[in-house]
């Protein structure tokens, strides 16, 4: 699903990616750890086509970046830091312009089971400028899910929530249902990290120290490897 | 290409949705346009048989500036609240969110314009020619061709707000020139083959200055 | 080691537009013609060519303000064909041209516009006129000065980069139509003074030729070391990175 061909990419003439590579198959989860400054939120806006890699191949679900990347954003849904919500609207006016934008059919009828999944049906009229930080980032997953993406990138989505958006994200990082999407997330909680993916990586200065898969799944060893590498795990 | 008009209507419509709530934007612009206007009647001390004569200027620093105000705006919210990402993210043509603003921003600066003229108008006791409504609406497809792109830029950029003008009026000063020479022109009642290159020559700039901005926006916000 | 005999290699080779590309010896050929071209232009036009009929003296400015001026319209060309190929072919060189260009640019205006100046009092009596060409040297004064600005506020150098090409390709397009726009403006007050007519002998023409000649030189000259300059900081800057293991 997810092909990444000797990535590179340089700010400023610093690289900040070396040289990645990494095939995620459908369906898959990866966790990507690592230390502030390895380099992980930009690999993933380089997935999600907000930036362009200096060097390299990335190719999501058959098409290339290079052509397609309009298609690709199609298929990808980002959640990061930032909710990417407009704060003078509503919690459905958000969800209608983005909806609107990537053209999702039934839109009414979508917003409302969204707003229902996420736990904001209540509040569907309310500005977004109102919501707490962990209503904003449940407001931010129903953005995410609106166009029913096939590759779920999220970077570090666990920061700052409360309980009730933590489970969310829980749920859709299980992956539970079908059928099942491709998720890379980043994140500095080891636990979380591992609790749902099949594959888990270190990035440690723009490039892969570590990694381990299905074959070779040992958190023990990961932990350790982690620890040496980026210093006291967390 | 009907999607490309549906996602361009659904970007204008969320950005009037946007200013409609807060107004702040289009309300800055309108009180600035009349302080424009005030400072110039007390600095020229006008009286009625003086005011044909500098009225064009007046009318034209006063849009142009107000307008200005209002460009630097246009990407704040984007900037902000990090929804220019958002927009990124969205499967969307880069030119049609420069179309979707420039259209926007287009709206903005002609309704600060509507509520100024009459005001214009009684204060310099001077009566309405119809055809300056259209010199003014070309003068504002180019202000609004080109501050947006400029104001994309500011997204981006330190001082902001002190480095639009300095950017924006070099590129427009033809724009302008033609605008005082129609204005004047009008309001004199000279012969209109006299005076129609110049709505020509707003034509060209506006047609020309919108094709480079259009096929330029999409490096403005490339990472 | 590789790294910066390749950076050499490009230093050499990559003298952008107007310039084809040169080995390092033919630089200071330049370098040589440039003075030499300088040398002939002060002699022709303070001893050699003629005594004005009606300015006297002080119409041999007119050498100086017309090469320096053509001299700052060719620096914007050249900014704006370098920021054009930067943004089609992303490579550093030609921003660093374009950069260097816009900055060169703006020295030559500023001498146009006080050489203009400075004919323009005792001839006309006034320090300033409104015609089309001061005033479009103006227009152009703020153009590079934008420009310069404009990079100066942004911190990334990517985005830099661009925002310069975009704003160039954006002022060479305004520019002229500027021009036309003044001159357009000025032809419907006749009495306004007119770009100062008069006859040109054969050896005034030769002089302005030569100045014109020598002043592009010049610029060329000054963009070659001010490219020089600028290869120089970034080979440092990525020394440094190398020194502190970002490399």
């Amino acid at each position: 699903m997810i092909a990444v061909e000797q990535l590179t990419k340089s700010f400023n003439g610093q690289p900040v990616l070396r040289g990645i590579d990494l095939h995620v198959s459908p369906g898959e989860c990866v966790a990507i750890m690592g230390p502030n400054g390895a380099g992980k939120t930009t690999l993933l806006r380089i997935l999600a086509t907000l930036s362009r890699p200096s060097g390299g191949r990335l190719t999501i679900d058959g098409l290339a970046s290079e052509s397609h990347a309009s298609a690709i954003r199609q298929r990808v849904g980002l959640i990061s830091h930032q909710p990417l919500l407009y704060e003078d609207l509503s919690a459905e006016e958000n969800l209608r312009f983005y909806g609107r934008m990537y053209g999702v059919p039934d839109l009414e009828w979508r917003i409302a089971a969204l707003l229902e999944r996420v736990g904001l049906d209540l509040r569907r009229y309310e500005l977004a400028r109102t919501f707490s930080r962990g209503m904003k980032q449940r407001l931010a997953i129903a953005r995410v899910l609106l166009h029913e993406p096939k590759v779920l990138l999220m970077d570090e989505p666990y920061t700052g929530l409360d309980e009730q958006a933590a489970g969310i994200l829980d749920e859709m990082v299980s992956n539970g249902q079908a059928p099942r999407r491709t998720i890379v997330l980043t994140t500095h909680d080891m636990e979380r990290g591992l609790q749902y993916s099949q594959r888990a990586l270190i990035l440690v200065k723009g490039q892969i120290a570590h990694q381990m898969d299905g074959s070779s799944w040992d958190p023990a060893r990961f932990r350790q490897e982690y620890r040496r590498l980026v210093g006291a795990a967390r | 290409m009907k999607q490309l008009i549906y996602q361009v209507g659904t970007v204008i419509r969320k950005d009037l949705a946007v200013e409609m709530r807060s107004r702040e934007r289009l309300i800055a612009m309108l009180v600035f346009a009349l302080i424009v206007i005030l400072v110039f009647s007390f600095a020229f001390d006008l009286r009625v048989q003086d005011a044909a004569a500098v009225a064009p200027g007046v009318l034209w620093v006063t849009f142009s500036f107000a307008g200005m105000l209002g460009l630097g705006r246009s990407f704040v919210r984007e900037r902000e609240d990090g929804c220019l990402d958002g927009l990124l993210l969205c499967p969307v043509d880069r030119s049609a969110i420069y179309v979707a603003k420039m259209v926007g921003n287009l709206l903005f600066i002609a309704l600060m314009e509507a509520c100024t003229l009459p005001i214009f108008f009684a204060l310099f006791n001077l009566a309405l020619p119809p055809l300056l409504l259209v010199v003014i609406l070309l003068g504002t497809i180019g202000f609004a061709a080109v501050g947006t792109l400029f104001a994309a830029m500011m997204a981006y950029a330190r001082a902001r707000d002190l480095l639009l003008p300095v950017l924006f009026f070099p590129i427009v000063i033809p724009l302008l020139i033609a605008g005082v020479k129609l204005s004047a022109g009008l309001f004199d009642g000279q012969p209109w083959s006299e005076i129609n290159h110049w709505l020509h020559f707003m034509i060209a700039f506006d047609v020309i200055l919108l094709v480079v901005s259009y096929l330029s926006f999409e490096y403005l916000v490339e990472e | 080691m590789a790294e910066r005999q390749s950076q050499e290699t490009t230093a050499r080779t990559a003298t952008g537009t107007p310039l084809k590309a040169r080995p390092a010896r033919a630089i200071s050929l330049l370098h040589i013609l440039t003075a030499g071209a300088i040398a002939l232009g002060l002699v022709m036009a303070f001893l050699v060519a003629p005594r004005e009929a009606t300015m006297g003296d002080v119409q041999r400015i007119f050498y100086f303000h017309v090469a320096a001026s053509w001299t700052g319209y060719l620096a914007l060309a050249v900014t704006f064909v370098a920021g054009l190929l930067y943004l089609r072919r992303g490579e550093r060189r030609w921003d660093r041209m374009s950069w260097a260009s816009a900055e060169i640019g703006l020295l030559f205006i500023t001498e146009g516009i006080i050489t203009g100046s400075l004919w323009a009092k005792p001839v006309w009596g006034t320090w300033w006129t409104w015609d089309p060409r001061l005033t479009t040297s103006a227009v152009l004064w703020l153009v590079y000065a934008a420009y310069l600005l404009l990079r100066h506020s942004i911190e990334e150098e990517a985005r830099r980069a661009r925002f310069g090409a975009v704003y160039s390709i954006l002022a060479f397009v305004a520019v002229p139509l500027n021009f036309m726009a003044i001159r357009w403006w000025r032809a419907m007050h006749p009495l306004v003074l007119n770009s100062p007519g008069f006859g040109m002998t054969p050896t005034m023409l030769i002089t302005l030729i030569i100045s014109v000649v020598a002043f592009t030189l010049l610029y060329m000259t000054m963009l070659s070391l001010r490219l020089r300059v600028a290869r120089a900081e970034e080979a440092l800057r990525q020394l440094r990175l190398q020194q502190e293991g970002l490399t």
